[in-house]
């Protein structure tokens, strides 16, 4: 690097010598249409250090970190990076001024190979098959350097997710950058994958990279991070080391208020069998066993969680359960019901008091483009609660619309808004508010917190231990550890499609969970 | 006539009408190999065609009506263009406005500039067509049959586009993997926010995908009217485009498949043509309506059959957008 500073540096931040920022924003402004997205944000990283950056959803992390990407422009500001004014217009300045960034969902080419992926943009010439071979090269010294092993002629979409993100990595260093910037890095990592991600990043602060880490996990700001910083409502409203803080402290910033990480509940008292899932295989369109197997037992009063890696076959599981899927072979029955026998669809079983909160709502939840009102009775509309002789009751679907948006603190309570209006947290209440007010004894429930702020978290949660303390039975599929360990009573953990484990809540650490939804077996490890 | 000779005649007519189909469908390769749909085919090769037999009716020279050819498809290529690239719009609603638009303004302007129902005038003299090139040697070896007759009907005896298509081939499927504007191309067809973040255009590789789809549609219309035939009359793509469309489907989006799809489907319509009126052992004479409509039928038979496991480009007909 041979950066000259252009000015002296304005303070000296973190660890660093006489040394500029490397990367300095001053009055950084965005609006998205009505959406203030950052609101004059002001924030220096030090060269060589590892800087967090946390907030809820829509706080406006991953818009500031787009802008200093180039992705998109700030309506106002000052971007300086190592001390020089920056003016990105697109990527590709920001790619030259030495910023890579490693994006939430991959920008990768799936059916491109590693080598592909990585050279897109940077081929090194016109033919391909020279700017190949010199990549290739430059590629295994790099990766030699930083211990980042991958297999360069490997199909992207073969790859595991963690090694995927090797890849996002690898373009960002073979395009020389100095400051690294991942969004929610480990939002699809196992616990395993996670901590070898922070050495790689460990490593990289060594040679004198900065890294920002974007994220809402607070544990993990403060496994890794040397400074943190704190955003609300698209403006700056703390900044700290990380030593001096705690992961309670970062969380009442976040939000606003106090917050209860952990759901308070009392032990289970399970009583008898609501759900019986004997020997269930599922098959995809292709013919490739998804659940393979699969045998269990959900009682009343008690929630059954599923731990594993997304893609194990948890969202093929449910679906099944739900009536979405057929499954190709086994049972299931429901208060002795056989429902795979009885050929029982969807709708019917809802009926018999299945309730479902799917895995992704924007898919198969919710319609965006339907009021909050009648999102509130999809699925129920031939209730006589709602209509009669093929008539929609307005006024009685509004009224109870609104009973349930106050019951769940839907924010704002108004049913006639678009629920496209609303945001994620709220949206997933209303859904919640739906399934449960339907009064079913059994819920699937998928990924409950998926793209909810913590505030709406600490709800959900509150509402789910209380459905269980009514003697429902509860089915909790989730990605999130935290979510698992913090609300299940028994735990199953899925892998390859196999129910590989089933630990009680006592047995169950993170550590042992993370090897098994890793596929290692126990014993083995 | 002999069966051989018979089957030498059909596989050149083959070849005959394989061209055209070929051309758009390569053209399409390209743009929907970077994610813009090309339902456009049918109005740009019908666009060029008429115009390149107006333009080489008035200067004599089929070159200049190449020339007019290309630009007009290319003009076309682009309006659909600026509506489902720029102004992310529906790219099938916007390819089916120009391909029903072309329908009905080629007639019109034929009838308005030459008077003659919506046609342009008959190309006689040899300048104005791209006329078949008889190789050296070719008259001589019709003499022998078997090496000599398949090498002055398949190999002698085509226009210059004939030739042109096929050494397309090769250079297309070159193109999309020996080079960095290839790799650009597939990558913004499976991935546009990848293309992006990578630092490059997604609009720009796609406007130039257009482009070429363009050009090879410019040289299709060409051929229909200045090579197959001689002049413009009213709908002569008569869904060639389409029939393009669904050969490079079935031929999954590749060079060398496209073109085997291209002539199998040239196939049917050269052995349909021969088969009218012929009785055949058993069934007897076929009606005609039948027989006209027998490429049609294996083409729906194929891409139902074989074609369900065939993978599109991943964002091939969304428009790009930033997200938020």
């Amino acid at each position: 690097m041979n950066v000259v500073p252009v000015q002296p540096p304005g303070e000296p931040a973190g660890p660093a010598r006489n040394e500029p920022p490397a990367l300095e924003l001053r009055g950084v402004d965005k609006h998205f249409g009505a959406v203030h997205a950052n609101r004059s944000v002001s924030l220096t990283i030090a060269a060589g250090t590892v800087h967090g950056l946390v907030g809820e959803n829509g706080a406006g992390k991953s818009t500031l970190m787009n802008i200093v990407y180039g992705y998109h422009r700030a309506d106002a500001g000052e971007i300086r990076v190592h001390g020089r004014r920056a003016d990105f217009r697109r990527p590709h300045d920001a790619i030259a001024a030495g910023i890579g960034m490693v994006h939430q969902h991959f920008m990768l080419v799936e059916n491109f190979t590693v080598l592909e992926n990585v050279v897109l943009g940077a081929e090194g010439g016109r033919w391909l098959a020279q700017g190949l071979a010199r990549a290739r090269a430059e590629l295994e010294r790099i990766a030699r350097n930083h211990g980042l092993a991958v297999p360069l002629d490997a199909v992207v979409e073969q790859l595991p997710v963690g090694m995927q993100q090797r890849v996002e990595i690898l373009k960002a260093l073979y395009r020389g950058a100095e400051i690294l910037i991942l969004d929610e890095p480990t939002a699809v990592l196992t616990p395993q994958e996670t901590s070898q991600l922070f050495t790689l990043l460990g490593r990289l602060r060594e040679q004198g990279k900065t890294v920002i880490i974007v994220t809402h996990k607070l544990r993990e700001i403060m496994a890794v991070t040397d400074r943190v910083t704190v955003m609300r409502q698209g403006a700056v409203v703390h900044e700290t080391d990380t030593s001096a803080t705690s992961e309670r402290a970062l969380a009442e910033q976040m939000v606003g208020r106090s917050v209860l990480l952990q759901v308070e509940k009392t032990p289970a008292r399970p009583g008898g069998v609501l759900l019986a899932v004997k020997d269930l295989e599922v098959r995809d369109r292709f013919g490739v066993p998804r659940v393979r197997r699969a045998s269990f037992e959900l009682r009343a009063g008690e929630i059954l969680g599923i731990a594993g890696v997304a893609g194990n076959g948890q969202t093929e599981l449910l679906e099944a359960l739900a009536g979405i899927l057929t499954p190709t072979r086994g049972e299931i029955v429901l208060q002795g019901r056989n429902l795979v026998r009885g050929r029982v669809g969807p709708r019917e079983r809802r009926r018999l008091g299945l309730a479902h909160v799917p895995e992704d709502r924007l898919r198969m939840g919710i319609i965006g483009d339907f009021t909050a009102q009648d999102n509130a009775i999809l699925g129920q509309q031939d209730r006589p609660a709602f209509s009669r002789g093929g008539f929609l009751r307005r006024a009685a679907i509004a009224a109870a619309c609104e009973h349930k948006l106050r019951n769940y603190d839907v924010r704002p309570p108004e049913p006639g808004r678009l629920l496209s209006a609303f945001s994620g947290g709220n949206q997933q209440k209303l859904v919640l508010a739906r399934e449960i007010d339907g009064d079913p004894q059994v819920l699937l429930i998928g990924q409950p917190t998926r793209g909810v702020d913590i505030g709406a978290v600490e709800f959900i949660h509150r509402q789910l231990v209380a459905l269980r303390d009514a003697g429902k039975g509860l089915l909790l599929v989730s990605v999130e550890l935290d979510e698992i360990l913090g609300l299940s009573d028994r735990i199953l953990v899925m892998f390859g499609g196999e129910i590989v484990a089933e630990l009680s809540r006592a047995e169950a650490t993170e550590q042992k969970l993370g090897l098994l939804m890793a596929g290692v077996k126990e014993g083995a490890a | 006539m002999e069966t051989y000779t018979l089957i030498v005649l059909l596989l050149a007519a083959t070849i005959r009408v394989a061209t055209p189909l070929l051309l758009a469908a390569l053209g399409g390769m390209f743009s929907e190999r970077a994610g813009v749909i090309d339902l456009g085919l049918e109005g740009k090769m019908l666009g060029a065609a008429f115009a390149s037999a107006a333009v080489a009716a008035v200067t004599g020279s089929a070159w200049a009506g190449l020339g007019a050819g290309i630009l007009v498809s290319v003009a076309l290529a682009l309006l659909i263009g600026f509506a489902g690239i720029t102004h992310r719009g529906n790219q099938v609603v916007a390819a089916m406005a120009v391909n029903i638009m072309v329908a009905g303004l080629g007639p019109s302007l034929a009838l308005a500039w030459f008077g003659l129902g919506g046609q342009t005038p008959q190309l006689n003299a040899p300048s104005q067509r791209f006329l078949e090139i008889t190789w050296p040697w070719a008259e001589q070896a019709r003499a022998t049959p078997a090496p000599g007759l398949l090498y002055a009907e398949l190999l002698s005896g085509h226009s210059l586009l004939v030739y042109f298509a096929a050494a397309l081939v090769p250079a297309a499927a070159w193109v999309l993997h020996g080079t960095r504007f290839g790799l650009r191309l597939r990558a913004v067809g499976e991935n546009p926010a990848a293309v992006d973040t990578a630092g490059l255009s997604v609009n720009g590789l796609r406007y130039q995908a257009v482009l070429i789809s363009g050009v090879l549609c410019g040289v299709a219309g060409t051929y229909l009217s200045t090579a197959a035939s001689a002049g413009f009359v009213r709908d002569m793509t008569a869904g060639k485009g389409y029939l393009a469309l669904a050969a490079l489907i079935f031929g999954k989006w590749r060079p060398y498949p496209t073109l085997g799809a291209c002539l199998l489907f040239a196939f049917t319509d050269a052995l349909a043509a021969r088969l009218q009126g012929v009785a055949l052992p058993v069934v007897g004479v076929i009606p005609v309506q039948f027989i006209l409509a027998l490429p049609y039928v294996l083409t729906v038979l194929l891409l139902a059959g074989f074609v369900g496991k065939a993978v599109a480009p991943k964002a091939i007909g969304v428009p790009y957008a930033k997200e938020d």
